[in-house]
């Protein structure tokens, strides 16, 4: 079995677009939606859901009545997350479960208890699993729970023996875009021709090379911007990375994107043939 | 005041809306435009800021003195993240896991933790002009978690000034991080159900933090109302629709601000502000 991972620097480069469109290509496989912040493939497939799972990625520290206001905690907590007062209470948006505060506390006035961060799920879409999740907002980095869909993900694709699982990954270059990307057989990264998109893409790939993943580079809307795009080629080129196929600006992507449909449903669409065409290429490597 | 220009998903055009925002307040007034979105920062493309201060942000991680551990092990139950194992030859610290938190150091009942500071981003500061000045956080990559360098980045709030902040997306905690203490939350989201679905998780949020909000929408089209529907049914303004334009598109591809471009936009992000600063007094 193989994975595939579709990530890019940041969010709104078109990740989603391609994902979507692949999966809509790819046949004997099961889709994971590792953007558990902004998780949007679920709206392209309209999936029914199967399985519901809790996740508790953590845990919060409480104060309880006993506190006599002595401060000790306020002095170990590195978080800021403890708010001083006649008796003291944490913020749970800032506290990290760490447990320092428990250990220091005089009077044993705090208790660390399990706290639940979100859900995942598994979906059916015609015969295409998909499995995904959604991070109760404020909640901490997402690294968990994206390992969580991602094994539940592999699970199926083992029961169902499918072939691949392609992954959605989640943009960014911090926790939750590692644990999309690590173990993975190929890294697609999604890149846009913009004086920001250039420095994202180093970035991502910065980090795909910290995990020493394979990679290559899609580059969206590319005739937006030619001289961008050249000189995102060029840098490719010098850096020995390959790139897998260019999409044009083509305002199908928007239409589609209004209609919750991949692209690739529209025969007639250019971005369409660009994406065969990356599918293609994407078929040879892996 | 203070504004978080704020997005449910990268793409948005945050960025876009945050820098030619506080490029035409600038323009009036001191204005102060600082990028947390320290995973991926972008608005400085967008300026030639001369920096004047760069600040390391480190956590401190914790080191075993041989001579005085026993390994008993207390460390490595106390670590609530997994970032200790003890083996008979010693004990190992996985740094990539640790959290800097020092409860390893309080549970050893020898003293034999002491610590090691590490780099985990940086702070730039500088100023772009008189009246704009800038900040920006950036997370060293391999690091999981921007929260600190955000922290770091709010402590140079300049509350004599304007302060836009251009925040990190998605609904986690470093959005809440960089959405603490602000005056107002600007909503920047795309007409198409994956903004929409983005937009109700991010408002969620803001609204948990008692900020009020409006919404930009970018790439407006009039074949999708339902942000509008969504607007209207929670009470929430709609400050402004940014068409979708090849125009805007390429300009923002260069790296440089439309309204500097369009002048009809610089009056109509002026009126945005007003909208704004009507609210919150
Ligand atoms: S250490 Fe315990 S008693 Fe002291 S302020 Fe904190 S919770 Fe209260
Ligand atoms: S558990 Fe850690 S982060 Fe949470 S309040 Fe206690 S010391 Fe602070
Ligand atoms: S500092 Fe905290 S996270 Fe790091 S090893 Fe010690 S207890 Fe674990
Ligand atoms: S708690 Fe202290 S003495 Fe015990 S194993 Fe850890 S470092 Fe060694």
């Amino acid at each position: 079995m193989k994975q595939i991972a579709i990530v890019s620097g940041k969010g709104g480069t078109g990740k989603t677009t391609l994902s979507g469109s692949l999966s809509f290509l790819f046949e004997n496989h099961v889709m994971a939606d590792c953007d558990v912040d902004a998780p949007n493939l679920h709206l392209l497939m309209e999936p029914k859901l199967l399985e519901k799972h809790e996740y508790f990625g953590g845990k919060k520290a409480e104060i309880g009545n006993s506190c006599t206001s002595c401060g000790a905690c306020m002095d170990v907590c590195r978080f800021s997350a403890i708010i001083p007062g006649t008796t003291y209470k944490i913020d749970p948006y800032a506290c990290e479960g760490c447990n320092a505060c428990v250990l220091i506390c005089p009077e044993g006035a705090i208790t660390l208890k399990e706290s639940k961060s979100g859900d995942y799920f598994l979906s059916k879409s015609g015969d295409l699993p998909l499995s995904h999740a959604l991070l109760f907002p404020g909640e901490e980095t997402s690294g968990g729970l994206i390992a969580e869909v991602r094994k539940l993900a592999l699970k199926v694709a083992e029961q169902k023996n499918r072939k691949y699982v392609v992954i959605d990954g989640a943009p960014g270059i911090g926790c939750a875009a590692s644990s999309s990307i690590t173990g993975v057989n190929y890294v697609v990264i999604v890149a846009e021709p913009t004086i920001s998109g250039m420095h994202d893409l180093q970035r991502i790939v910065e980090t795909t090379r910290y995990f020493r993943r394979n990679f290559g580079i899609v580059i969206n809307k590319f005739d937006l911007n030619e001289v961008k795009t050249d000189e995102i080629i060029c840098w490719c080129e010098k850096e020995g990375i390959e790139v897998l196929g260019k999409i044009p600006f083509d305002p199908e992507v928007r239409n589609s994107a209004i209609k919750a449909e991949p692209v690739v449903k529209n025969e007639k669409s250019p971005a369409t043939r660009a994406i065969r065409e990356i599918f293609q290429r994407l078929m040879e490597i892996v | 005041m203070k504004i978080a220009v704020v997005s449910g998903k990268g793409g948005t055009g945050k960025t876009t809306v945050a820098t030619n925002l506080a490029w035409v307040l600038s323009q009036k007034g001191p204005v102060q435009l600082l990028d947390a979105d320290v995973e991926e920062p972008n608005s400085h493309l967008f300026f030639h800021v001369k920096y004047t201060e760069e600040i390391d942000v480190e956590i401190l991680l914790p080191r075993v003195d041989k001579e005085k551990c026993l390994l008993c092990g207390k460390c490595a139950k106390a670590c609530q993240f997994g970032a200790i194992s003890i083996f008979n030859t010693g004990v190992l610290i996985f740094d990539n896991l640790c959290h800097g938190c020092g409860t390893c150091s309080i549970a050893c009942p020898t003293k034999a933790i002491y610590e090691i500071s590490k780099q985990i981003g940086v702070v730039k500061i500088g100023q772009i002009d008189e009246k704009l000045t800038f900040g920006m956080g950036l997370l060293n990559i391999g690091e999981p978690s921007g929260v600190r360098v955000i922290r770091e980045l709010k402590k140079f709030i300049d509350n004599s000034r304007t302060v836009i902040i251009d925040a990190p997306p998605g609904t986690s905690c470093p959005v809440v991080e960089t959405l603490r203490g602000m005056d107002y939350a600007i909503m920047v989201t795309e007409a198409t159900p994956f903004g929409l679905h983005d937009l109700k998780l991010a408002a969620s949020v803001v609204k948990e933090m008692n900020i009020p909000m409006g919404i930009v929408i970018n790439r407006a089209s009039e074949d999708y109302k339902e942000i509008e529907e969504f607007a209207f049914s929670n009470d929430i303004p709609i400050l402004e629709k940014i068409p979708f334009d090849r125009d805007i598109a390429t300009s923002y591809s260069k790296g440089s601000l439309f309204v500097e471009e369009k002048k009809e936009w610089f009056e109509r992000f002026e009126r945005l502000y007003e909208k704004i600063a009507g609210v919150i007094v």
